[in-house]
């Protein structure tokens, strides 16, 4: 296999709405990390985007739709889907390419354009579901969660404050991203007090519905060596996927995403991954899931992720930071775009370019991890200086 | 990135979205759909009607795998026999919403669950609502058992079961 290299990356602005369509935005992250990389789009051998369920546009061609904004006329491109896990799985499809030799230099974008469906995105959520066993009981998205919180609650003994902490740190950490959508200085007790969804889950515990982009370029080590001093190496990608019937396993812990992790680990020769990765950016549309994926992800013992939280430990200036860019919770959750962004910042991060948010302490290794689909699948990917 | 003043993007307010200050074009599909149950879902919902729940064991890993279906996906191989299970069980895990699945508020919440059922592998359950409890009473655990519609208002669905309730008092 060949090295691979990210040598740029852009992003829009994330916002509940935008005047730009999809493409136009598309094509905004796109030029930036071309911009980035000095390159120009006919330096591009192929282009993989990913995009999250058609029915938020209403357009059931969307990676077509979408083709001309993020660069992919006339060229090999692919769209790739696996729910909220995609906007890590893109790179991953693209790092293939760049691995096999079949390309050099590969566009990899990540769109969401949420807003269109009335009266309100989550609506689109509902199609997901089993049609026969599931949605004749008027099963929203927000219950799977809410289901998994309790569980996660229950078998760990975690409470609503331990998980509010995340809610609290992360929009803190949003409010240095010239993106975020949702960066604020709040409390714990405004998570507690704010209006129930699905209790356990609140108001402040969920990340908002959001239009945005982002891209990256991966080069192979030839041409990443010739066109920067600078290059970011992608050492492991893992990806898993379990059953749709998720009433059929245990919520407390994602195996699956256990699983991805190990995957990424064995190709970046890791074998202690909490000494080893220096900061995370893991998926976080909910506070408890912050936590959750902690532990999957082995960066935390199972029901430890809130000590470690509560202890500082994930905070920007701690000994592991975990989502310095604000997660979905603070900058916001355009699905395929918002993985994209953690693959951007941890980029950023490991290049000293993320200015206010910039961690700490030196950084050699990063993280970034989605999830998604029906609690079921994990997407992992492991950069280095 | 740090460089770079302000990200693309035009972001349109509550105001200018309501105002139309943009051009918006709307549009509202109606797409109808018959979904075919399956072999395995088909004898489940059968049972259903007839105030029973049904599974399918696999005989090669032994799992009783409910909601039913027609092939193991861990063996990979059909499923072997059908197995009537209880139509009680325990909540693995509950929650009370608040919303309806267009993020509209419902007028009263509804406490939703994943039931274990009892006869089915450990583990194995699926969604459903409680009802006859107040929801500071459910915890995770609890026994419930099913609560059914009258034999004749019954159609072979999943809300042939109206809720699940309490088995305790």
């Amino acid at each position: 296999m060949r090295r691979v290299a990210v040598v740029g990356a852009g992003m829009t602005l994330f916002r509940h709405r935008m005047l730009e369509t999809g493409k136009e935005m598309a094509f905004e992250a796109s030029r930036m990390a071309l911009d980035q990389a000095g390159l120009d789009i006919k330096d591009v051998d192929s282009v993989v985007l990913g995009s999250a369920p058609d029915a938020f546009d209403g357009v059931h061609m969307k990676g077509e739709y979408l083709l001309d904004g993020a660069g992919g006329t006339r060229k090999p491109y692919t769209r790739v889907f696996v729910g909220g896990g995609t906007g890590v799985f893109v790179p991953i499809a693209a790092w293939w390419q760049v691995a096999s030799g079949v390309a050099d230099i590969v566009l990899v974008v990540g769109e969401e354009k949420m807003s269109p469906l009335l009266p309100h995105p989550q609506y689109a959520f509902w199609s997901i579901f089993d049609p026969i066993l599931e949605r004749p009981l008027g099963v929203t998205l927000l219950w799977i969660f809410s289901l998994e919180m309790r569980r996660y609650m229950h078998v760990y003994n975690v409470s609503e404050e331990d998980i509010a902490l995340v809610a609290v740190k992360n929009k803190r950490n949003a409010l240095d991203h010239p993106a975020a959508q949702l960066a604020a200085n709040i409390t714990v007790d405004d998570v507690l007090k704010s209006e129930p969804i699905c209790w356990p889950v609140k108001r402040l515990d969920v990340s908002p519905t959001s239009d945005g982009a982002a891209a990256v370029v991966l080069a192979s080590e030839d041409v990443a060596r010739r066109i920067t001093d600078d290059p970011v190496w992608i050492t492991g990608v893992g990806w898993n996927v379990d059953s749709t019937y998720w009433t059929n396993r245990d919520l407390c812990y994602p195996e699956y995403l256990e699983k991805a992790a190990n995957m990424a680990y064995r190709m970046a020769h890791i074998s202690d991954p909490k000494k080893e990765i220096d900061f995370a950016e893991v998926y976080d549309p909910f506070d408890y899931k912050e936590l959750h994926h902690m532990e999957g992800l082995q960066l935390a013992r199972r029901g430890e992720a809130p000590k470690l939280t509560r202890e500082g430990v994930t905070q920007r200036d701690g000994d592991l930071p975990i989502n310095p860019s604000g997660g979905l919770l603070g900058v916001g959750n355009p699905i395929a775009a918002a993985g994209m962004m953690k693959i951007a910042e941890v980029f950023w991060q490991l290049r000293g370019e993320a200015g206010k948010r910039q961690v700490k302490k030196p950084v050699r290794r990063g993280l970034a991890q989605a999830w998604g689909d029906l609690m079921q699948v994990g997407t992992v990917v492991i950069m280095e200086r | 990135m740090e460089s770079k003043k302000t990200l693309p993007g035009t972001p349109i307010t509550g105001a200018e979205w309501e105002n139309e200050v943009y051009s918006f074009r709307k549009h509202s599909v109606q797409l109808r759909y018959a979904w075919d149950a399956g072999s395995a879902v088909s004898g489940f919902l059968e049972g259903l009607k007839e105030g029973r729940i049904l599974g399918r064991r696999c005989n090669r890993c032994m799992r009783v795998l409910v909601p039913p279906r027609a092939f193991c996906e861990r063996c990979f191989r059909s499923t072997d026999e059908w197995v009537e299970v209880k139509d009680t069980g325990k909540i693995n895990t509950y929650s009370v919403s608040y919303v309806n699945n267009d993020a509209s508020r419902r007028d009263k919440p509804l406490i939703v669950a994943v039931i274990e059922i009892d006869g089915a592998s450990p583990g194995m359950g699926f969604l459903h609502v409680l009802g006859e409890v107040e929801p500071s009473k459910v915890h995770v655990d609890m026994k419930v058992k099913a609560v059914w519609k009258p034999r004749d208002e019954r159609v072979g669905a999943i809300t042939d079961i109206k809720y699940f309730k309490p088995l305790e008092v």
